[in-house]
């Protein structure tokens, strides 16, 4: 097992005695099985043993499902592997002496708290503002209850992926909030438990996600290249096709 | 003015209470709502580039009449044609306002964008090569604003307002202005010819990503035709700018 990986990493530090700005650490003892996060905690512990202040960074399950690690790990959302969290990226994909520079997802939506952490809680109101479906109260129906199409359903699920991580809005030039927005709109919206909101869903989380000061998409796509979850930026479509519906032909007139 | 979420909640509330009061619905209240949100405003930017991506198309079939080696008969008789049919005035007049409109809104965008990334820039970007065309659509833009006021001022000012000499055509039993000879004149010019050739690649690549985009923004897309209108698209924004570049470049290296 080889533990002697050499790195560079340059880090943004904010917060504290840091105003904003790149600071340089060298790790001399990197093993290539570590994940991403492991190495960091390893940076960390020799930064408490030199009565340093940790860096703060987000993370939670560490198995690529609940979106709460972020980091732009050099310019990319979620480092330079296809398809996986910050968390499911292993040292193996670096080698012996690189420099590593990590910047928080920078967003106007998403201000920096500390170090590396975002504030992300626009994306929770986004949530609250129409990702719902109501239900009745009582017993829970059977589960077969409504028929829904194998193919309709896999699309569903498709979008259902999106664990709210953010990436999309680091990764776009105009910090637009499109592909997230329209993987939730897009996942209830193609099912028939979503029906009843459908025209008032996407008008309220259009609203939303505007008054959240994101961007505008312009169809760069890189939303969709960083995406740990590979949604499509066909949602994207669907949320326009939605909103337009909704705006123009649906009975709401304020 | 616009009425938000939560003041139409209100607003529904004191109509419970009191239904004497009705709350009154206006047309520019749900419209305007819509066109000044994020999706209102990239409809704007498609449905206008749409149009004007159509004029390209009835604009080269235009310029192509230059390509006739008949001393300028076919084209003398299509620019009075163009500036003279009421309908095609009537369309004209719509298309400066569409291009004023997609600039304007454009710039908008671009700017409210730029606001949304906010103060603090990334260290280290990664731009995909597919990416280039799309990231750069306003600046591709601006340079196209400008081609086109120096293009209106030096064919369109003169057609209108200049005192272009009168010659006759086949197509007409009356002298038409001669708008040939200054088209020629600025095609022999080799700086004049670049400047067109360099303006026309720019072109190509603003339409590069806007017609696949404008669907995309349309909500047009489909497992069946979203394929063909990105092969559609490619080969618009080759084929067209590449049409009209082809033009200036005859005249200069055959007739000049």
């Amino acid at each position: 097992m080889s533990n002697n990986m050499r790195l560079t990493l340059k880090i943004w530090r904010q917060g504290g005695k840091y105003k904003g700005e790149f600071v340089t650490y060298k790790l001399d003892n990197v093993n290539e099985h570590m994940s991403f996060l492991e190495m960091l905690d390893v940076l960390n512990e020799q930064l408490i043993a030199n009565r340093e202040e940790p860096v703060a960074f987000e993370h939670d399950c560490r198995e690529g499902i609940c979106g709460t690690c972020s980091l732009v790990i050099d310019g990319r959302a979620h480092g330079p592997m296809k398809g996986t969290t910050t968390c499911q990226l292993h040292m193996r994909h670096y080698k012996d002496g690189e420099t590593i520079v990590i910047e928080p997802f920078r967003a106007k939506a998403f201000p920096v708290i500390r170090d590396l952490v975002v504030d992300r809680s626009s994306f929770d109101r986004i949530i609250q503002s129409g990702g719902y479906v109501n239900v009745n109260t009582g017993q829970a129906q059977d589960a077969n209850a409504i028929p829904i199409e194998k193919d309709q359903a896999g699309e569903a699920f498709d979008a259902a992926a999106c664990i709210g991580c953010g990436a999309c809005v680091a990764a776009c030039p105009n910090a637009s909030a499109m592909l997230f927005t329209s993987a939730k709109v897009s996942h209830l919206a193609l099912l028939p438990q979503g029906m009843v909101e459908r025209k008032k869903r996407v008008l309220e989380m259009v609203a939303q996600m505007d008054k959240e000061g994101f961007g505008k998409c312009s169809n760069v796509t890189a939303c969709e290249a960083e995406c740990p979850k590979e949604i499509s930026v066909g949602n994207i479509a669907r949320l326009n096709r939605e909103y337009i519906a909704a705006s123009l032909a649906s009975e709401t007139t304020n | 003015m616009l009425i938000s979420a939560q003041d139409s909640v209100s607003l529904r509330t004191k109509c419970s209470r009191n239904i004497t009061k009705k709350p009154t619905h206006h047309f520019m209240s749900w419209f305007t709502k819509f066109l000044v949100s994020s999706i209102g405003q990239k409809f704007i930017m498609s449905l206008t580039g749409i149009f004007l991506m159509l004029f390209l198309i009835v604009h080269l079939l235009g310029n192509l009449q230059l390509l006739n080696d008949d001393g300028g008969d076919a084209f003398n008789a299509y620019t009075y044609f163009m500036t003279h049919n009421p309908l095609i005035k009537t369309i004209s007049y719509l298309l400066y306002a569409t291009i004023l409109l997609h600039a304007w809104q454009g710039i908008a965008l671009w700017q409210q964008n730029k606001a949304s990334r906010g103060a603090s820039r990334y260290a280290v970007n990664h731009v995909r090569s597919n990416e280039r065309a799309s990231r750069n659509m306003a600046w591709l833009g601006i340079v196209i604003f400008i081609f086109i006021l120096l293009h209106m001022w030096q064919f369109w000012f003169q057609m209108k307002f200049g005192t272009l000499p009168a010659v006759e055509v086949t197509a007409y039993d009356h002298p038409v202005k001669d708008l040939f000879t200054p088209v020629a004149a600025a095609f022999s010019n080799m700086f004049y010819v670049l400047f067109y050739v360099v303006s026309m690649v720019v072109i190509a690549f603003h339409l590069w990503h806007g017609f696949w985009s404008s669907f995309q923004t349309l909500g047009l897309n489909h497992k069946k035709y979203t394929p063909l209108i990105k092969i559609v698209g490619v080969a618009y924004a080759v084929l067209i700018p590449a049409a009209f570049a082809v033009i200036p470049l005859v005249f200069y290296f055959t007739r000049a």
